[in-house]
């Protein structure tokens, strides 16, 4: 070892060393060198055509649908075909009543099903099943969650013999939100640490109050962060709604008839062959995806929020 | 005992002896969320029935014929999914086979330490939040403004392989490749977020032990901690697909809808998930059935791929 | 090695040095986790208005009897216990006990500070307002934190946050939180154990006023905390069974404190507080 460690460059090129060593300066010829230089290179590059799609997605959102940002937009409707200008004011009302209606059935839900997985279950077989049953329906293709709620509400017209409604499509919405919500719950109160349940056990809490009291307060922020995600995905979501709250072309006329929404309204509106329509498509695409983006924004402010 | 201001502790503690009713309302609250979790298996379970028995007509009157045939015809009540099938696993997979490389090298240079953190950071919020733009929003971008700028490399393709049966037609708009295209940028930051976690998950000393032998930057990539993060990149990769698999809407308004089997990747295609929403709201009597059918074989291609996931990941990770 | 098991056991029980009020017996005592017994044929007496200290070597099961004087095995999953807790005139686990109100009458105070994430003076009215309580408030944290010394460095930001406080505030903070609800008990599992020198004498004067009031049973490590905070102490040792899978705990000595560590009638005990032990 000590031999080693006084030999120099010179020595180092004898033919009795069995390891080739160099001078101890960066050669920036040399083949490894010049390999890792590459690889940098290349993955510098991917990165750069992974941020490409948002760059371009977001300037021409910006710039096709912000310059026809005005009043109008929020407060008319959709023109008849052929037709030009009007608004996507009933969309925006749709899409907010839609996500509404899934927030409220699949806020309440999941994060009662998550404080029972992480609070409750343990290992029991229940608890695995519905842990298992939640992966399973994170992955379930959002338009399956629209085929469901076609053959179990709109087909049986079961809402006061309505088949296309509001309440359909937030309830194929709230499908697609209640994994999301269950496994951010599950996760953030998993997070909560032992010693504070303890604690509160300690003073003579009941199951109920620790978990009301201090467990759920403790993990507000992951969960208010993980809804808030979940609510953003389900306002730009359109494949449920397709044939559940289908379109109209009118202001809403209550929770249980069709209902315009700002993502289906992109979807007939991008593939009809009149400008103006496409122009609308665009508009509405700014409206949704600075939502989605502000939504975002907050998610990342309050996780922030609980750093501190 | 009394306490010190002279009053009874029973007194002034009232709650000492626990009243029924908040032993029924500790007890209550446990079953409501018991009661609400299982609505979760109790939906899944749900899914299942309902599009099972929508499709039991069409597997009675078309049987597996269904998946290899690819008549979509309503008017004689002909139908078989295998351009969809087949639409549905090609554009996944391709897409996946040009996402993979680039989300994990995305993950990997945000990751191991060769720019500075705040580019870093800023990368990875980009890739984040393009997961965050909606499909139909993507559609629509990918109609107006990708489709069109990319015809022209479309076009050298066809130029160029047109003699292989994967570029024969010219492109004309709509197609697979487009298709292909947008799902590369819907499934990239599934890959990269995964494949970030996992590279950040790779114990600190795994690396400064393969420093410590001297190997460059790229070299511990390699040998040392690729290899330690792979299970879960792989299982991040499976998830991808199972997304890819089941991805609507931008593929619906990008992939030209097309009822034809074409082996060229440049003409129009279909997938399961898009004939789905194209068709299933004007559909009615045994197209409905096959639809449900065509629905079932995604739910089973796209739960098969998820459940592979997770025991890839569970596999693979002991090694670790 | 069983026969020297029950040979302690009944040393422990024929021990006739006890004299007092009794709080709460044990009697058979025997704690498993699943298949492996923690702590087995534990016999004793917990004295009115006494500070009891658990001492012994790691893995003895002294932390696991003390958490079974009020419940909080319950939430360890596969904890089971066979004999008897009585506190009251009442088997503390016959079926019809209800556990939350043992801890209300037994409190706690655990090895690492756990304030609640709220204002310190939150952290002392939680516990009051769960109990019930009806008096004034203001009055009851301010006694409370006062009872655990803790008042001079609270009284000025008695709307921060618990977490603002240094570890040894935040300790006593747990004692004033154990307090307010004015339990017959406190169990101490290692509350220096997290602690600096300069904390840990704090926390015993803490113990030594609270002893007018208050029955005190505090596990610890630290032999000269037992010696000088305790009343009596309770020597456990561990030890290896026929065929058992691990160590198995057991009482050795339970006394006066000044007999245990001056003259102890088990050459283990003995052994141990001499510092000849492992």
């Amino acid at each position: 070892m000590t031999s080693s460690m006084t030999s120099s460059g010179r020595e180092s090129n004898t033919d009795t060393s069995l390891f080739d060593r160099r001078p101890l300066s960066f050669d920036p010829k040399l083949k490894r060198n010049r390999l890792n230089g590459l690889f940098t290179l290349i993955s510098g590059l991917f990165a750069t055509l992974a941020v490409l799609p948002l760059v371009l997605v977001l300037v021409y959102v910006l710039v096709q649908g912000g310059r026809l940002l005005s009043l109008r937009l929020f407060t008319e409707l959709p023109p008849a075909p052929g037709l030009e200008g009007g608004g996507i004011g009933n969309a925006m009302l749709g899409t907010v009543l839609v996500t509404l209606i899934a927030a409220l059935i699949a806020i309440p839900v999941g994060v009662a099903g998550g404080v029972y997985l992480s609070e409750y279950a343990g290992k029991s077989w229940f608890g695995q099943v519905v842990s298992f049953s939640n992966d399973v329906l994170a992955g379930v293709p959002s338009i399956i969650s629209g085929v469901f709620v076609y053959g179990l509400i709109v087909a049986t017209r079961v809402f006061f013999g309505q088949s296309y409604s509001a309440m359909a499509g937030g309830i194929a919405l709230s499908v697609l939100m209640l994994p999301t919500v269950i496994k951010t719950t599950n996760e953030g109160l998993k997070l909560v640490p032992n010693e504070l349940r303890l604690g509160a056990y300690g003073v003579g809490a009941s199951r109920y109050v620790t978990i009301t009291q201090i467990v759920i307060p403790a993990a507000l922020t992951p969960i208010s962060t993980g809804v808030v995600l979940a609510i953003a995905r389900a306002a730009g979501e359109t494949a449920p709604l397709i044939f559940t709250a289908l379109f109209s072309a009118f202001w809403p006329e209550g929770i249980f008839n069709p209902i315009a929404t700002m993502s289906v309204l992109i979807f007939n509106f991008a593939i009809m062959p009149y400008p103006a329509q496409n122009e609308l498509a665009w508009a509405a695409s700014f409206v949704l995806v600075m939502m989605i983006l502000a939504a975002n924004l907050l998610a990342r402010w309050l996780s922030r929020l609980s750093k501190t | 005992m009394t306490s010190d201001l002279g009053l009874s502790v029973d007194a002034q503690f009232t709650l000492r002896r626990r009243p029924n009713s908040e032993k029924f309302l500790d007890l209550g609250f446990r079953q409501l969320t018991l009661a609400l979790a299982s609505l979760v298996a109790i939906v899944l379970l749900a899914i299942l029935v309902t599009v099972f028995q929508g499709s039991r007509e069409a597997m009675a009157s078309f049987g597996l014929r269904f998946i290899v045939t690819s008549a979509w015809d309503p008017v004689n009540e002909q139908y078989g999914a295998f351009v969809a099938i087949y639409g549905t696993l090609v554009t996944s997979i391709l897409s996946l086979a040009i996402a993979v490389p680039l989300g994990v090298g995305t993950a990997i240079f945000i990751t191991e330490d060769l720019i500075p953190a705040r580019l870093r950071e800023l990368i990875g919020l980009m890739v984040e939040l393009l997961a965050a733009i909606p499909s139909v929003v993507l559609g629509l971008w990918a109609i107006f403004v990708m489709e069109p700028a990319i015809r022209p490399a479309l076009e050298l393709l066809h130029h160029l392989l047109g003699w292989t049966p994967f570029f024969a037609t010219t492109p004309q708009g709509p197609g697979m490749a487009p298709a292909i295209l947008i799902l590369v940028v819907m499934v990239l930051p599934i890959i990269t977020a995964i494949a970030r976690d996992a590279l950040n998950q790779v114990p600190i000393e795994l690396r400064q032990g393969a420093y410590g032998v001297g190997t460059t930057r790229w070299g511990a990539i390699f040998a040392v901690i690729l290899p330690a993060a792979i299970s879960s990149i792989i299982g991040g990769v499976m998830l991808a697909l199972g997304r890819a698999m089941g991805e609507t809407m931008a593929v619906t308004m990008i992939i030209g809808n097309s009822l034809n089997f074409d082996l060229s990747l440049l003409a129009p295609g279909n997938t399961i998930a898009s004939m789905l929403a194209n068709q299933f709201g004007e559909a009615d009597g045994i197209q409905v059935s096959a639809l449900m059918y065509a629905a079932l074989i995604l739910m089973l291609l796209t739960f098969s791929v998820n459940v592979l996931a997770q025991w890839v990941v569970r596999r693979l990770s002991l090694k670790y | 090695m069983t026969s020297s098991l029950s040979q302690h056991n009944a040393s422990s029980k024929s021990s006739g040095k006890i004299s007092g009020d009794i709080c709460m017996s044990l009697q058979d005592v025997s704690i498993s986790y699943g298949n492996f017994e923690a702590v087995k044929n534990v016999f004793m007496d917990l004295l009115n208005g006494k500070v009891t200290a658990f001492i012994g070597p790691s893995g003895c099961g002294k932390s696991t009897v003390l958490r079974a004087l009020n419940r909080m095995n319950d939430l360890i999953p596969g904890c089971h216990l066979k004999g008897r807790v009585l506190f009251d005139g009442q088997d503390l686990y016959h079926p019809r006990i209800d556990a939350v109100e043992v801890r209300r009458r037994i409190g706690m105070v655990f090895q690492k500070p756990n304030p609640f994430p709220k204002t310190i003076y939150e952290n002392i009215a939680f516990g009051a307002r769960i109990n019930g309580y009806r008096g004034d408030m203001d009055e009851l944290v301010e006694r409370s934190l006062r009872k655990a010394a803790v008042w001079d460095e609270c009284k000025d930001k008695l709307q921060k946050s618990g977490l603002a406080l240094s570890g040894g505030q935040q300790q006593r903070l747990c004692i004033a939180r154990a307090i307010a609800t004015e339990p017959e008990v406190i169990l101490m599992d290692e509350p220096c154990s997290a602690l600096d020198p300069i904390s840990t004498l704090k926390i015993e004067e803490t113990m030594h006023e609270l002893k007018r009031n208050y029955t005190i049973i505090i596990v610890t490590h630290n032999m000269q905390q037992a010696v000088r905070v305790a009343d009596m102490t309770a020597f456990f040792n561990a030890e290896a069974v026929e065929g058992g899978s691990g160590k198995v705990g057991y009482l050795v000595e339970y006394s006066e404190t000044e007999e245990i560590f001056n003259a102890p009638a088990q050459q283990a005990t003995q052994d141990y507080v001499s510092g000849r032990f492992g």
